[in-house]
């Protein structure tokens, strides 16, 4: 229960979406392609869970049973998390890896920015701060796209095939339902088409940079925001939760 | 050659300049020795820094709240850090960090072996940062007046840092033994089979130690094993204690008259076969950063060849312009 169920909701949006990209860029940590990324991995990843941790606080401020931020980053089954598709998806290798955070980062620098001049001003505030993050999130991954499309051979065919495995699922990241509209009625969150525009235009400057095309014609996949989810989402929650679930009622 | 490098003048002033407790620096003269040396021994503490980041990863992803996963992730990515600060200063000495991590692939560059231990549940993560971290402190602590100016240097930021880790490693510990009778278990289950292994990381007994003497002819070592693992052990007993952790040690006894620990007898032949390579996890460590390299190889060559294409660029833009 809680106080506002629309707001509620988008605040576990934000929270679990950086809640999740944050603990896949960890399963970088010393297992980076040179220390300097690792290092600069793990740097994101906390980034990552700071911005999290400050929607899921919000959230929790309007949760009238008491829980706390832990309890519902930790506490939650998948059918109950409420992040965008793309974020969960694995890392197989490298370039996967960049190629989401740069679909992400992009979404989230312009998200941010007009989320700060929206009504409420914790979101705003909270946004304020993480857009610096979520612009150098940007900067990295759009380094590593252009440096991985104008590499090697080999970094090119890799490059391609993450976009093409990734793209379906970006179209889900300006999905809108009642939740978001009710927001945006009340001038919380922005025009999500505008958004969309916007992060399209950046990726035809980024694609271009890159020689790469950008997909055509792929089917687009919806859901994540509605708790409806693919199927590596409960065991990338397996693992964070584990110690949870192994000690119930164990405080930490 | 001992006797002549013993007679060189250069030798004499490089002497002088030690017993006047001042720094050595890159460009300055030194015996090839002492350059060896430090060259072995800083890569080992690179490769050490970067190896150990293993097991704490190893809890990364299974970290149980927001604030321990902030905690463990920054401080993994400090211990990455000091890699790369020492990797630098052993660079000074004319290695650069492909070769020195070819070396340590190739079994020719060691690592500190209290990596070679698993870390088994989250208590081991606390016990990591309290006691491995805590011997390691002592030992930086010792290492900041060191001879060669790069590494004593390095060791200061290091220090730095590192206080944190203990702290962060001890206040884990704390929790856990807070806790509920599973937690507590843990935690000495952790100091178990930590505690020992820590006591390690000093080396042996001064009068079995190889290189201690001259290493702390030449400043490289400041103070002995034994005193470094005595001051440990005189700091973290009671910490233990605090908290209600059992030591492991059936011999330990307090001396009242010098305020100190006794220890028991420590297990050496343990500690050998981890040294040549039979612990526990010294396959695992060595094979896993193995083949992150070898995944990453196509990453590095990729970006070598766009730096290479830019420049390329940028010279015919010159070219043209001119
Ligand atoms: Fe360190
Ligand atoms: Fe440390």
């Amino acid at each position: 229960m809680n106080n506002n169920e629309n707001l509620y909701q988008f605040l576990l949006r934000c929270a679990d979406d950086n809640l999740i990209a944050g603990q896949r860029m960890a399963e970088w940590c010393s297992n980076g392609p040179i220390l300097e990324e690792d290092l600069a991995m793990v740097n994101i990843s906390l980034d990552f869970l700071g911005q999290s941790e400050s929607f899921m606080e919000y959230a929790a401020s309007l949760d009238t049973t008491g829980k706390t931020s832990d309890d519902l980053a930790f506490g939650r089954s998948e059918r109950e998390y409420y992040n965008h598709l793309l974020v969960e998806q694995p890392n197989d290798d490298f370039a996967v890896s960049m190629v989401k955070l740069l679909f992400f980062s992009a979404f989230q620098k312009e998200l941010y920015t007009a989320l700060m001049e929206g009504k409420d001003e914790r979101i705003a505030a909270i946004s304020a701060k993480a857009v610096k993050e979520a612009r150098y999130h940007y900067r990295h991954a759009s380094d590593w796209f252009e440096r991985l499309a104008l590499g090697t051979d080999e970094s090119l065919r890799r490059l391609t095939y993450a976009v093409e495995e990734l793209w379906p699922f970006t179209e889900n990241l300006f999905e809108t339902d009642e939740v978001y509209n009710s927001l945006f009625a009340e001038q919380i969150v922005p025009d999500m088409k505008s958004i969309r525009e916007k992060w399209m235009t950046t990726m035809r400057e980024v694609f271009s940079n890159g020689g790469v095309d950008i997909p055509a014609n792929v089917h687009m996949y919806a859901g994540g925001i509605n708790g409806y989810h693919t199927e590596h989402l409960g065991h990338l929650l397996c693992e964070m939760q584990y110690l949870h679930h192994a000690h119930p009622g164990a405080q930490w | 050659m001992e006797t002549v490098e013993n007679t060189s003048a250069e030798l004499l002033a490089f002497e002088a300049r030690l017993a006047k407790d001042e720094v050595i620096e890159p460009k300055d003269w030194m015996p090839a020795d002492y350059a060896k040396t430090l060259l072995r021994q800083i890569s080992q503490h690179a490769h050490s820094e970067v190896i150990g980041m293993q097991p704490e990863g190893n809890w990364v992803l299974r970290a149980p709240t927001y604030r321990a996963k902030k905690i463990l992730l920054a401080k993994i990515q400090d211990e990455g850090g000091h890699g790369l600060y020492l990797y630098s200063a052993a660079e000074t000495l004319g290695m650069d960090r492909a070769q020195m991590i070819e070396q340590l692939h190739q079994g020719k560059a060691k690592y500190s072996s209290i990596f070679n231990y698993p870390a088994l549940n989250w208590a081991d993560i606390g016990a990591i940062g309290w006691l491995v971290d805590g011997a390691a402190i002592v030992n930086q602590v010792s290492l900041q007046r060191t001879s060669f100016g790069p590494y004593a240097r390095a060791m200061v930021r290091i220090c730095m840092e590192e206080s944190f880790h203990q702290r962060q490693g001890y206040e884990i510990m704390v929790r856990m033994m807070r806790g509920n009778a599973e937690q507590r278990q843990m935690a000495q289950d952790a100091m178990n089979r930590w505690w020992w292994p820590a006591l390690m990381m000093f080396g042996p007994h001064d009068k079995d130690s190889a290189h201690t003497q001259q290493s702390m002819k030449w400043k490289i070592k400041r103070q002995s094993n034994d005193v470094l693992r005595q001051r440990f052990i005189d700091k973290t007993i009671p910490q233990a204690h605090f908290i209600g952790l059992n030591v492991p040690d059936p011999d330990l006894k307090y001396d009242e008259e010098n305020k100190s620990y006794q220890i028991g007898e420590i297990n050496w032949a343990e500690f050998q076969q981890v040294i040549c390579g039979n612990g526990f996890c010294n396959h695992a460590r060595l094979s896993h950063h193995k083949k992150v390299h070898r995944e990453g190889e196509w990453v590095r060559q990729a970006a070598a060849a766009f730096s290479v294409k830019q420049k390329q660029k940028q010279q015919d833009l010159a070219t043209a312009m001119a």
